[in-house]
């Protein structure tokens, strides 16, 4: 396995005269494919992948500046695999977020295969009155696998403040097998959403929790024993993080311990 | 308060400009709870008063005393002990610091904050650093023999209250015997015999604790009207038997 | 070591730490820790994950409290910075309130116990790590003993809390205790190797299962301990 690619993407995004967002910047480079689509708000991105990956050796970054006023709209046609290969791979998303700007980021899942050394980044400054949600689902392994290594690390700021960072290390199956961390689920995921108007109540259910930051925003994390499940939860979780007042009464919750610990 | 020169730097909580506290501990279904609910009833119209539960396990008792309406929602802190209803009284009193000051902070005129100790057995005993007075609850249930036992609670405590008299009959227990036990172990510290079923406003307790009140006002206003070097030094300390007479309380100004 | 510290780490330090099982008792009302195995799993996952995050916030205030104290200050806003970093690193308001609440409460012990600058300068409701590694500084130790202290009482407050809540074999567990001990001086160096870094590039690994447990549990009926 020689190959190995080194990518800088980028895209900025801009708010026109006209209130409607533009992209003067969509720079693709290696595997990180990039094409503007119909948008569904504001301007859409999606990364298409020209490459299967990332592999061991890969470093790979996508900056992404949404300037005042703009809406960007990120997804992905596929799922990340991340592969062993010659060492460790690198994928990392720097965005900044101007004042009244919003950045929806939401690509599919990645899969940490069995063997894969990979380390994903995103390093998020949001200016003040931006917005923000930011999607992300892990699955642990293919069909039953055990996964490589695979850490992410997640820096949220608002004006240089910190709002969340947040790792999460699939290292030693020890630790992140451990009932205090994962469990026995085999996906992991969270949604961030950053800005006015959301919910102060925390809430859990089976494998979810929404969780209120000490900031301007909501985290929803969840777990479960398969994809389909995992995004179910976190659809949930959106839902209620959403709404500025609870629906009903927050009670305790169930707690599944079959599928989440 | 101005009173540094006979501060003693061991003493981390100086009683003067605050609540007097008053811990109440005792044996699980003594009658402690119920004795906190009519201290409430009988000294809520005069004096500005608050209330601390240990519970064992949930907050039942801070739930019955709210439910009972004794007192305002938020004159009533509830704190959770981790299994350990003594060490949270005597040992380690942080969380007990932490809601006292609460309390403290959201009534400003506090004059009384009692503090219930979770059921525990007849050693636990409250720290000075969080009681400035103790009462030990019994009831006549548990045995005529408690008070000859001693123990720490038994010993030491301000006021050994030894509740449910109504029930000695029906138990079989000698009151007599009771008291002079009491009386040998205490040191002629106080004891009263209360049935909360017969006298629901506890009379006896309410008494002492009115003189306890007293008695702090009067400490207070005897060192503000002292000057330096004057080093008495006896701060809120107790123990030394003092609760026996009365002589020495002058009357509030 | 220094009779000092051995005075901080102890669990008898009037602190609070009793009524706080880290996670703990709501784990075991979930049937995910009933034995010693069980307990060890556990604290494993949780000393990699918030015992490294509380072990790196204690070093680095350690840190900031000795650089502040040599430069003669009571630098009030370099804590306001270093508490928002504990914040941005604990998601659950449950947890945050405990660590919090933990914070208070050592405070008031520290202060007490070794009067520092930089304890006068904490904010009275600092994250607990924070004022852990104020008082480190206060009682004359490095930030690699903050990180060691921190790293210890993440999993010593939890198995004793084990220990009252499923009536566990006291021996046993400190058996458990005693393997994890490595485990515990690699975390300490991990978060010591962070100290005088930059505070955004602190660890902050996460375990999803204890914040879903830290908000199952503040909503429990019956519990025994805060957090």
């Amino acid at each position: 396995m020689t190959r190995r690619y080194t990518a800088r993407a980028a895209v900025t995004a801009t708010c026109g005269a006209d209130g409607r967002t533009r992209l003067p910047r969509l720079r693709s480079d290696g595997p990180l494919a990039l094409r503007e689509t119909a948008p569904l708000d504001g301007a859409t991105v999606y990364l298409v992948g020209a490459a299967a990956g990332p592999l061991g050796g890969d470093d790979l970054e996508l900056e992404l500046l949404v300037e005042a006023g703009a809406r960007l709209t990120v997804r992905s046609a596929a799922t990340t695999l991340a592969l062993p290969g010659d060492g460790a791979s690198r994928m990392t998303v720097r965005a900044e977020v101007g004042p009244g700007a919003h950045l929806d980021f939401a690509p599919e899942p990645t899969v940490a295969a069995a063997g894969c050394h990979h380390r994903a980044a995103a390093d998020i400054a949001l200016r003040g009155g931006a917005t923000l949600r930011w999607y992300e689902e892990l699955v642990l392994g293919r069909h039953r696998e055990q996964p490589g290594r695979h850490t992410s690390r997640f820096d949220v700021t608002i004006d240089g403040v910190p709002l969340l960072r947040h790792e999460l290390r699939l290292d030693d199956p020890a630790v992140y097998g451990s009932r205090a961390v994962l469990g026995d689920a085999r996906a992991a995921g969270s949604v961030l959403l950053a800005g006015p108007g959301l919910t102060r109540e925390p809430h859990t259910a089976d494998g979810l929790a929404v969780l209120p930051l000490a900031g301007p925003g909501v985290l929803v994390t969840a777990l479960a024993a398969d994809s389909a499940t995992l995004r179910r939860r976190l659809a949930r979780g959106e839902e209620l993080a959403s709404r500025p007042e609870p629906a009903g009464s927050v009670g305790p919750g169930r707690y599944d311990a079959r599928v989440t610990l | 308060m101005g009173a540094n020169h006979d501060h003693d730097p061991y003493d981390a909580s100086p009683a003067h400009g605050r609540a007097l506290r008053l811990g109440i501990g005792g044996p699980v279904g003594s009658g402690k709870t119920a004795l906190t609910a009519a201290l409430c009833r009988a000294l809520r119209e005069e004096v500005d008063l608050a209330v601390v539960t240990n519970d064992i396990y949930t907050t039942e008792d801070a739930d019955f005393l709210r439910r009972e309406a004794v007192l305002a929602d938020d004159r009533i802190t509830a704190v959770r002990t981790g299994a350990c209803p003594h060490t949270a009284i005597r040992d380690d009193i942080s969380a007990n610091l932490d809601a006292v000051e609460a309390l403290q902070e959201r009534h400003p005129g506090l004059e009384l904050i009692i503090v219930e100790s979770g059921g525990d057995n007849l050693t636990a005993l409250f720290s000075r650093g969080l009681a400035d007075r103790q009462i030990f609850v019994l009831d006549v249930a548990g045995g005529d023999d408690v008070p000859r036992k001693g123990g720490l609670g038994v010993a030491a405590a301000d006021l050994l209250v030894v509740n449910k008299t109504d029930l000695a009959p029906l138990v079989g227990s000698d009151l007599d015997l009771m008291a002079r036990d009491a009386a040998r172990v205490r040191d002629g510290r106080p004891v009263a015999f209360t049935s909360l079923r017969e006298r629901p406003g506890a009379p006896e307790v309410t008494a002492w604790v009115r003189r306890i009140l007293r008695e702090a006002a009067a400490e207070h206003a005897h060192d503000h009207g002292h000057g330096h070097g004057h080093g008495h030094g006896h701060g809120h300390g107790h123990g030394h038997g003092h609760e026996q007479g009365h002589e020495h309380v002058p009357a509030a100004s | 070591m220094d009779t000092a510290l051995l005075l901080l780490a102890d669990s008898r330090l009037p602190a609070g730490g009793h009524a706080h099982s880290g996670g703990l008792e709501p784990a075991v009302s979930a049937g995910a820790v009933r034995d010693v195995a069980g307990l060890a799993a556990f604290l494993r996952g949780r000393l990699a994950t918030s015992g490294l995050v509380a072990a790196s916030l204690a070093a680095a205030a350690c840190a900031h409290a000795a650089r502040d104290e040599a430069d003669g200050g009571a630098d009030g806003a370099g804590w306001v910075v270093l508490d928002a970093e504990a914040d941005a690193r604990t998601p659950s308001p449950a947890q945050r309130a405990a660590s919090r609440a933990q914070g208070r409460s050592l405070l008031r012990a520290a202060r007490s116990t070794w009067p520092h600058p930089a304890l006068a300068a904490l904010p009275g409701d600092a994250h607990h790590p924070v004022v852990l590694g104020a008082a480190t500084a206060a009682a004359r130790g490095t930030p690699r003993d903050a990180a060691s202290i921190t790293a210890y009482g993440a999993v010593t407050g939890p198995a004793s809390a084990a220990v009252r809540l499923l009536g566990l074999d006291p021996l046993s567990v400190h058996r458990a205790l005693a393997d994890l001990a490595r485990a515990v001086d690699a975390v300490a160096d991990e978060a010591a190797a962070h100290a005088t870094g930059p505070w955004r590039d602190l660890p902050a690994a996460s375990a999803p299962v204890l914040d879903l447990y830290a908000e199952l549990h503040i909503r429990a009926d019956l519990r025994l301990f805060e957090s």
